[in-house]
């Protein structure tokens, strides 16, 4: 575990005593034992939602990840109301540029490609940046024969953008396909929350689906499917363990043992 | 028209619905039914047909045309299954080398607990995803309302026709004016349908469709055979193209889809094992 111990190690003194609560049971502790335990809560064991950056830490080999398809931002070009005052505040609170943050990276030493959704940006919901960047992972993938890790989050597709933002499901799934075709892997991470349009697109379309547990993985909101079903709903629907339940992920992994059943499933399909 | 007018107009009762389509369009359509796993979905109707002597597999949603029909077919709100199926005949026309034609009317996709069970997101996604590689021409014609991934499940096309007042949308204008307004009023409505542009104009504009036809429901028939001659030649054309051209047509049709700014990127090569 000498990576999370790096990344303790970089973490500044007034931050370490800081005091983090769980939002599922309350629990208070300090963000160091908190983000020694993998940002996992060390009383309910509730997977705290985690930045790209973070998790790029978290998951891949030290100093391996190289950042690709930069430079790219979105465009309020529905002139959507308060769009633009959205993205400003999304740059501004995460510093990235848009939802996803795609680029190379070795686990356990191999090399894939790789795209990482992060939740604070607008929920991370799909519009043109979102889609071209994981596109253009899937097709840089195929080209040098990699095999591609993706952790999905997402709210689903972005609205502000119309249906050019709808559009966006078939480009990744047109390139999700093609590296497919080529015979390569591709893993999804489902992490908390995957909704609507992702999950109706790339999170669904791997390989194998990993997800991190009680992550809320599902198509329709929770509040629509109760309007329209009528009748309440089992505590765990839409949980990744439902999913299991009903054959929808391959395997709920604990964030603490995520590097490894990756490094795992990279190693099983490498090409001899 | 307005683009509250015409969300209203596309889902008009007593407008065509895309069995009307199918019965008008092909000869001799046969429906073949369900999904091999687990049923039967109503709300979209498949099976086999000649469009002018060709043979073709067509797919088309239904919401039915009055509460009986309606209630059996789901209100064209599609479940898992419906999907299935749907990708079932597809791959069997591609087996057998036939085009697809498809008609797209749903508010969307079935949002209910037991189609959550069945995997309604992995049932589209692994749609979109065959449809895009379907080495046989698909053309989507949207008769009504396009709703969201719904929607896309069947109009991951070649080429995508739209009637004058249909409408296709990446949420309906309901739910985004809830999420914005908080309340989904009349007045709300009509704004969120302006805001996200989903007329048959904005779609042709967007080069979401290639052609807009015009309705004349009326004269139901004439119309109907102006929308079979335009869908025969689009068949020939892309018949005429080989399984990895027809691929490659439809996956640069949806690479080109996105409006973004971009700086040039620090260049970086990748070493080559």
């Amino acid at each position: 575990m000498s990576f999370i111990n790096d990344f303790l190690e970089k973490m500044k003194p007034a931050q370490k005593v800081q005091h983090v609560t769980c939002k599922k049971c309350s629990h208070e502790e300090t963000a160091y034992n908190l983000y020694k335990n993998f940002y996992v809560c060390t009383e309910c064991g509730y997977h705290f939602r985690l930045g790209a950056r973070d998790r790029i830490e978290l998951t891949f080999d030290k100093n391996s990840f190289h950042e690709l398809f930069t430079g790219l931002t979105a465009k309020n070009f529905l002139e959507f109301p308060s769009y633009s005052e959205k993205l400003e505040k999304a740059r501004a609170t995460t510093k990235e540029e848009d939802a996803v943050v795609c680029g190379i990276a070795n686990v356990g030493g191999t090399e894939c490609a790789v795209f990482v959704m992060d939740s604070r940006f607008m929920m991370a919901s799909m519009g043109s940046v979102v889609g071209e960047k994981i596109t253009r992972t899937f097709e840089y993938a195929t080209e040098h024969g990699l095999p591609v890790v993706g952790f999905t989050a997402s709210g689903g597709a972005r609205m502000q953008e119309g249906v050019i933002s709808l559009m966006q499901m078939a480009k990744v799934s047109g390139a999700v396909k093609n590296h497919s075709d080529a015979g390569l892997l591709y893993i999804t991470v489902l992490t908390d929350p995957t909704t609507g349009g992702v999950t109706a697109s790339f999170a669904m379309q791997g390989d194998v689906i990993l997800a991190e547990p009680k992550a809320l993985v599902g198509f329709a909101g929770r509040r629509v499917v109760e309007q329209t079903t009528k009748s309440e709903l089992p505590s765990n629907f839409q949980s990744a363990e439902f999913l299991l339940d009903h054959g929808f992920v391959d395997a709920i992994v604990p964030r603490s043992e995520l590097r490894d059943t990756l490094a795992e499933l990279l190693s099983i399909h490498k090409k001899k | 028209m307005d683009s509250y007018e015409k969300l209203k107009t596309a889902r008009k009762n007593g407008r065509p619905t895309g069995g009307a389509y199918v019965r008008e369009i092909f000869e001799f359509p046969i429906e073949l039914h369900g999904d091999r796993r687990f049923g039967d979905d109503l709300a979209i109707m498949g099976g086999v047909a000649y469009i002018d002597k060709r043979p073709v597999t067509f797919l088309a949603m239904e919401k039915g045309t009055d509460l009986e029909s309606r209630l059996k077919r789901n209100f064209g709100c599609p479940k898992p299954e419906g999907y299935r199926k749907a990708l079932r005949l597809m791959k069997q026309a591609e087996k057998f080398g036939r085009p697809v034609v498809c008609f797209v009317d749903t508010l969307g996709a079935y949002p209910g607990a037991d189609a959550e069970e069945r995997g309604q997101g992995q049932a589209i996604a692994e749609s979109i995803m065959e449809m895009m590689g379907l080495r046989t021409p698909v053309i989507t014609v949207v008769i009504g309302e396009g709703g969201s991934g719904g929607a896309l499940a069947l109009a991951s096309a070649n080429k995508v026709f739209i009637l004058e007042n249909a409408v296709y949308s990446v949420i309906s204008p309901e739910g985004c004016a809830s999420i914005l307004w908080k309340e989904s009023t009349p007045e709300n409505v009509a704004k969120a349908a302006d805001c996200l542009h989903i007329t048959a104009d904005d779609m042709k504009e967007f080069g979401v469709a290639e052609a807009v036809i015009p309705e004349d429901f009326e004269k139901f028939p004439k119309m109907c055979k102006n929308l079979k001659n335009m869908l025969v030649a689009a068949i020939d054309e892309l018949s005429a193209m080989s399984g990895d051209e027809i691929v490659e047509q439809r996956y640069q049709r949806f690479r080109s889809f996105g409006i973004y700014e971009e700086k040039a990127e620090k260049l970086f090569f990748h070493k080559k094992k």
